[in-house]
């Protein structure tokens, strides 16, 4: 009895295990506090589909020993990029949303390609450098939405300013196409997302079949051990330069995933701390700092995404304070500092 | 002469970022039309209010634990402790050292944590640090927004939310404002100097450099050097890296609690933020490395990276007619300059760690032939 007890502790990490119970908690205290659960669980389906391809764009890196994407911005960043170029041109509908795809992707693949050549560059320091460069990208970017020759009068600022505005609303191009798409409702409340959780499960499906390939194995050889990788003739460096350009890649496609769930393109200092969820959440599920697999992202960015949701509605209603922020920031960067401590990952 | 060419050249190369600071600066001060006087009274304020921050990063350098990024959590120590005075309305020098006297056991205690945490993660230090602080930062603001007013007692009513409980986002420092720097302020030339401010800041260099030739603070060299050697000499590794960042937390509280005073106002909830960020790159604009830092850095740094500061936005609006640019522009920098500098750090040693296994195959080749 005490053995599977045990056992159940390893696999499943006390964290973790103590963020389930929590949750667990919340789900039975909710009805008493009068919270729809059906509600919420829209809610958190919407948001899982939201930010589940960018959880799984930590996938390629991890697996490749770059560990955590903390330059996630980046991929966002290629994201915004697509987005504001395809609504310059006012393109609206399901077209709109495929054109922003396909001017974000070739920048990612750009910026990946940068961003992993000062990766391999940096080996064994890859996160706090990865971090930096993700915030130093983001305040350029902040100089480029000021400067770069938008016209369209929707995306800039009216009177008196200069540049790309802060928040643009994409009501009338691609707001929830995605969201909205094959969807249906279970009486009022309960809308499901079928579009983006297809998407998702779609680029799940493809990740899964990408580590069963020849180079997908080859990338997680050069991960779990490079010199082993190198003696049987993979480049390593090469893998790590691939594995970043996808990570980066799948960040953007999922920034534009984001955008389209959430209503509103965030410019300027918008991107700079979305590396955070999404490392989080990732954790949450189980990875470690150079192991993770297409079942944490999903079981991570399930129960990441239904913290946020119900703590704040369940807290807010037995106290009557707004919480949120700070349980997320405590939940969120304790979980990511749980994963930098545990010992039997320390790198030799 | 041949000699001379070559420490000159490595000379430029080893001060290579303060120089394009230098250059940047001497490039952008006609543009910005500030003028002498207005400078050097801005770098004579900024040395007063700064300098003491970054100062508190030099000893876990020292010990080989990188640029400590945990600072914040003195800087979060420090606020607290003002608010408290505040609260109680001391105000003064008083007041200053009261604000410090709360700060300190909370910096100890923060630090000791912030030591253990990264006794569990050597090798990632700054990175664990980092996310540290914000880890932090969410019990902070658990503790100043929701815990003052109904846990911890706060009487002024003037200082809380209209809801009964929670720090107002912006508090005024009545009575503590420029406390330190006018308490003996001196004129010259039409420039204010805060005496006081930075005579404390320079009886804690004499202190540093005092300290560095203390038992301890061989020890932390030795332990910044390799700490299997270190340990195998009988020094308590762990203990001696804690004790470094809890010396960099109190001191970082202190410097926080200066750098308030000057500035009379504080953000409650974002004051701490920029603190850790800002001091750093100050620090690596003044030619520190993740590995070695002088006070000699400390100053130069101070100096480049605010006169940047000041003059950039300006700069900006002149050059390109827009000032939101140069703000843009300074916040790029800060954050490019860390990236840039982890970079180099970290490719100087994997380019060390390659020929040291190079050298070590050659010889193993010599002994072959032998």
């Amino acid at each position: 009895m005490r053995n599977i007890f045990e056992r159940a502790i390893n696999t499943l990490g006390w964290a973790r295990l103590i963020i389930a119970a929590f949750l667990l908690v919340l789900f039975c205290v909710a009805p008493f506090v009068g919270i729809r659960i059906d509600t919420s669980l829209s809610d958190i389906l919407v948001r899982v589909g939201m930010n589940g391809i960018m959880v799984l764009s930590m996938i390629p890196m991890i697996q490749s020993g770059c560990g955590l994407n903390f330059g996630l911005p980046l991929g966002v960043i290629a994201g915004l990029v697509g987005a504001v170029t395809s609504m310059e041109f006012n393109w609206a509908g399901f077209f709109g949303f495929f054109m922003a795809i396909v001017f974000a992707v070739p920048l990612a693949i750009i910026l990946g390609y940068l961003y992993a050549q000062i990766l391999n560059r940096a080996k064994g320091d890859e996160m706090m450098i990865a971090t930096y460069v993700g915030f130093s990208s983001v305040a350029f970017m902040c100089m480029m939405w000021l400067l770069l020759p938008y016209r369209n009068p929707l995306l800039l600022w009216g009177f008196g300013g200069t540049g790309l505005r802060t928040t643009i609303s994409l009501e009338g191009f691609w707001l929830s196409i995605l969201d909205k798409f094959l969807s249906f409702r279970i009486g009022s409340l309960f809308f499901f997302p079928t579009g983006t959780l297809l998407l998702f499960a779609l680029a799940c499906l493809l990740m899964w079949g990408f580590f069963r390939t020849k180079t997908g194995a080859a990338m997680m050889a050069t991960g779990s051990n490079p010199l082993f990788a190198r003696a049987n003739g993979v480049d390593t460096d090469q893998m790590r330069t691939l594995s970043v350009i996808i990570s980066t890649v799948i960040g953007a496609i999922g920034m534009v995933v984001y955008e389209q769930s959430f209503g509103f393109i965030q410019l300027y200092m918008g991107p700079f701390y979305m590396a955070f969820p999404a490392v989080a959440a990732v954790l949450l599920g189980g990875a470690t700092i150079n192991r993770a697999t297409i079942t944490n992202v999903v079981i991570g960015v399930i129960l990441f995404q239904s913290i946020l949701t119900m703590t704040p509605s369940v807290i807010n209603n037995v106290l009557k304070t707004d919480m949120a922020e700070v349980i997320r920031i405590i939940v969120s960067n304790g979980m990511i500092l749980y994963a930098l401590t545990r010992k039997e990952q320390a790198k030799k | 002469m041949s000699k001379k060419n070559i420490s000159f050249s490595s000379l430029i190369i080893s001060n290579i970022v303060p120089l394009i600071f230098l250059l940047f600066s001497i490039a952008a001060i006609p543009l910005s039309g500030l003028t002498p006087t207005y400078l050097v009274q801005e770098m004579v304020t900024r040395l007063g209010r700064n300098t003491f921050l970054v100062l508190s990063l030099l000893v876990p350098v020292m010990a080989g634990m990188g640029l400590n990024f945990g600072m914040v959590l003195g800087a979060m120590a420090g606020q607290i402790g003002l608010i408290l005075v505040v609260d109680w309305g001391i105000g003064g020098i008083p007041g200053l050292l009261i604000a410090a006297l709360v700060a300190t056991p909370l910096s100890i205690l923060l630090g000791y944590f912030c030591g253990f945490i990264m006794n569990k993660a050597k090798g990632r230090e700054m990175v664990t640090s980092y996310i540290l602080g914000f880890f932090i930062n969410g019990v902070y603001q658990f503790v100043v927004l929701y815990c003052m007013g109904s846990i911890i007692p706060v009487s002024d009513p003037e200082l809380l939310l209209s809801r009964g409980y929670g720090i107002r986002n912006t508090m005024a420092l009545p009575g503590l404002r420029q406390a330190l720097d006018g308490l003996v302020s001196v004129e010259a030339s039409g420039i204010t100097i805060p005496v006081i401010s930075l005579l404390v800041t320079l009886v804690f260099c004499l202190l540093l450099t005092w300290f560095n030739k203390t038992k301890l603070g061989q020890d932390m060299r030795a332990v910044g050097k390799d700490m299997a050697v270190a340990d195998g000499a009988g020094i308590p590794v762990e203990r001696t890296r804690i004790l470094a960042i809890i010396i960099s937390t109190i001191l970082a509280s202190y410097g926080q609690i200066i750098f308030l005073q000057n500035i009379g106002t504080i953000n409650t909830y974002s004051s701490h933020e920029q603190t850790g960020i800002f001091a750093i790159a100050a620090l690596l604009v003044g030619g520190a490395t993740v590995a070695r830092a002088t006070i000699g850095n400390v100053f130069m740094g101070v100096i480049l990276f605010h006169l940047m500061f000041v003059v950039s936005p300006l700069a900006g609006k002149n050059f390109i007619g827009d000032a939101q640019l140069g703000e843009h522009f300074r916040v790029f920098v800060s954050y490019g300059i860390i990236a840039v500098t982890l970079l180099l750090h970290a490719w100087k040693r994997r380019r060390n760690l390659l020929a040291k296994q190079e050298g070590k195959s050659e010889e193993n080749r010599e002994d072959d032939v032998s």
